[in-house]
């Protein structure tokens, strides 16, 4: 079965932006783009602000799944799985039964939630949200607790990146959400210590409160049907109505694996984003671009932009620029370009009342600015500083 | 004035606003932002995203 489409699996930000990018360049190849969901355009990091911006899970949705196909000249398989890859035959099985043809496939899968193995008889009503339609239980669950009164206590798992900005959001509904992590500070993977401090105690001041070093072992209703008791590794229990399990994703490549795609951390591909089979492609956050997975906005746009040059005939490897990342945390505005994993140097910090401004120089070169995180008013030196790091990828 | 609207992250870009905090004035048309300009909150390049008219 021969065909010149284009066919992409996944219609989040990596998927769509794909496409666009795609017609950009190419007025005439059909594009298809596969989805397990309603397939509305819609921005995955406003899900983590959008209490704050009184959104929902309707007026998230940028533009529905006909209107984006329309302006992108695609066809749109909402609600629909892919059951299995053929490379030989470059075929999907769909889960309506048919088969789909492709000339070039491209993985934009996303990634899953990492759950927690834990105990009790509430341990099923952990929720995430890593998708709209995870948005809009969350918020049901929000508007209704076991008592059917609005949920008031929210306990949150992983002081990270999404953990962070849920908590943030949650005060603008007046819930005073309790962050629970393993590590002994906030996004310690993004912050130095300072700023990790600083955002903890505006966060603090607002109203949600932080326990570090901890992990929760079960999580049992009430007898009296109202609440939840957390129980913690260090033996003490926190009260709660709702718990939001935000501790980190996993790159989804159960489907590249089953096709016999070398599959790592990530569905591993090259800087032209190519898997180890030359008509498939993978982008976005299932991808694993010459050893990085980075689920950011900025990487994602440009593998974009890259596969779609590749796809529309100009072979083009990925480049990435020094990729700050904005944390919507309205409490404490924090930008951080962490220092690459392993660079030998060391913080230094300036801290006044309404600003931090912390820059990681290289010990060889302590001209060299290898990272830097801000805070308050000094995001507004975001760009300047991103200029003067070096490149991620180049 | 108009606004327009980030199509990557949802960002609302105010005419009649501007961005201070960047040092573009109130009043400061789409087309005068300065190519430089990115995204506030997805750090996109005004070159590599579309501003939807809203």
């Amino acid at each position: 079965m021969s065909s010149d489409s284009v066919v992409i699996i996944g219609s989040g930000l990596a998927g769509y932006n794909v496409a666009r990018e795609l017609r950009k360049l190419d007025a005439s190849v059909p594009i298809v783009v596969v989805s397990r969901d309603h397939a509305g355009f819609y921005s995955k990091p406003m899900l983590s602000n959008a209490l704050a911006g009184k959104k929902t899970a309707i007026t998230l949705v940028m533009k529905p799944a006909d209107k984006i196909g329309a302006e992108i000249n695609a066809q749109v398989l909402a609600n629909t799985a892919v059951n299995s890859i053929d490379r030989v035959q470059r075929t999907l099985s769909l889960n309506n039964g048919e088969v789909l043809p492709y000339r070039d496939l491209v993985l934009a899968l996303g990634a899953d939630p990492i759950r927690l193995p834990l105990q009790g008889n509430a341990a099923d009503t952990v929720l995430s949200v890593n998708d709209l339609d995870d948005f809009a239980r969350f918020v049901e669950a929000l508007d209704t607790a076991a008592d059917g009164q609005p949920v008031k206590r929210v306990a949150i798992l992983g002081a990270g990146l999404i953990g962070c900005e849920f908590a943030n959001d949650l005060l603008a509904r007046g819930i005073a959400p309790t962050v629970l992590d393993l590590a002994d500070r906030a996004l310690v993977r993004l912050l130095p210590e300072a700023a990790s401090q600083r955002l903890r105690v505006h966060l603090e001041a607002g109203g949600a409160s932080f326990r570090f070093g901890v992990s929760v072992q079960s999580i049992e209703r009430n007898e009296d049907g109202v609440g939840l008791k957390v129980t913690l590794n260090d033996g003490s229990t926190l009260e709660t109505d709702l718990v939001l399990s935000a501790i980190g994703l996993k790159p989804h490549t159960a489907l590249a694996a089953t096709a016999g795609l070398q599959v790592n951390r990530g569905v591993v591909v090259n800087r032209l984003l190519r898997t180890s089979d030359a008509h498939i492609h993978a982008v976005g956050d299932c991808a694993e671009v010459d050893g990085q997975n980075l689920p950011y906005v900025l990487p994602l746009m440009a593998q974009a932009r890259a596969l779609a040059a590749t796809l529309s005939g100009t072979p083009t490897p990925v480049a990435y620029p020094a990729m700050p990342v904005v944390v919507k945390t309205p409490a404490c505005p924090t930008v951080a370009c962490p220092p690459p994993h392993g660079a030998q140097g060391e913080w230094t910090v300036t801290s006044t009342e309404d600003a931090l401004e912390a820059r990681f120089t290289s010990s060889a070169n302590p001209e060299q600015l290898l990272g830097f995180a801000l805070q308050g008013k000094a995001v507004t030196q975001r760009q300047a500083l991103a200029a003067l790091v070096p490149a991620v990828l180049i | 004035m108009k606004t327009f609207q980030c199509v990557v992250c949802g960002f609302v870009y105010d005419e009649a606003q501007g961005r201070p905090e960047d040092g573009i004035a109130p009043g400061t048309l789409w087309a005068a932002v300065p190519d430089t300009w990115t995204c506030p909150d997805c750090g996109v390049g005004k070159a590599d995203f579309e501003m939807v008219e809203i």
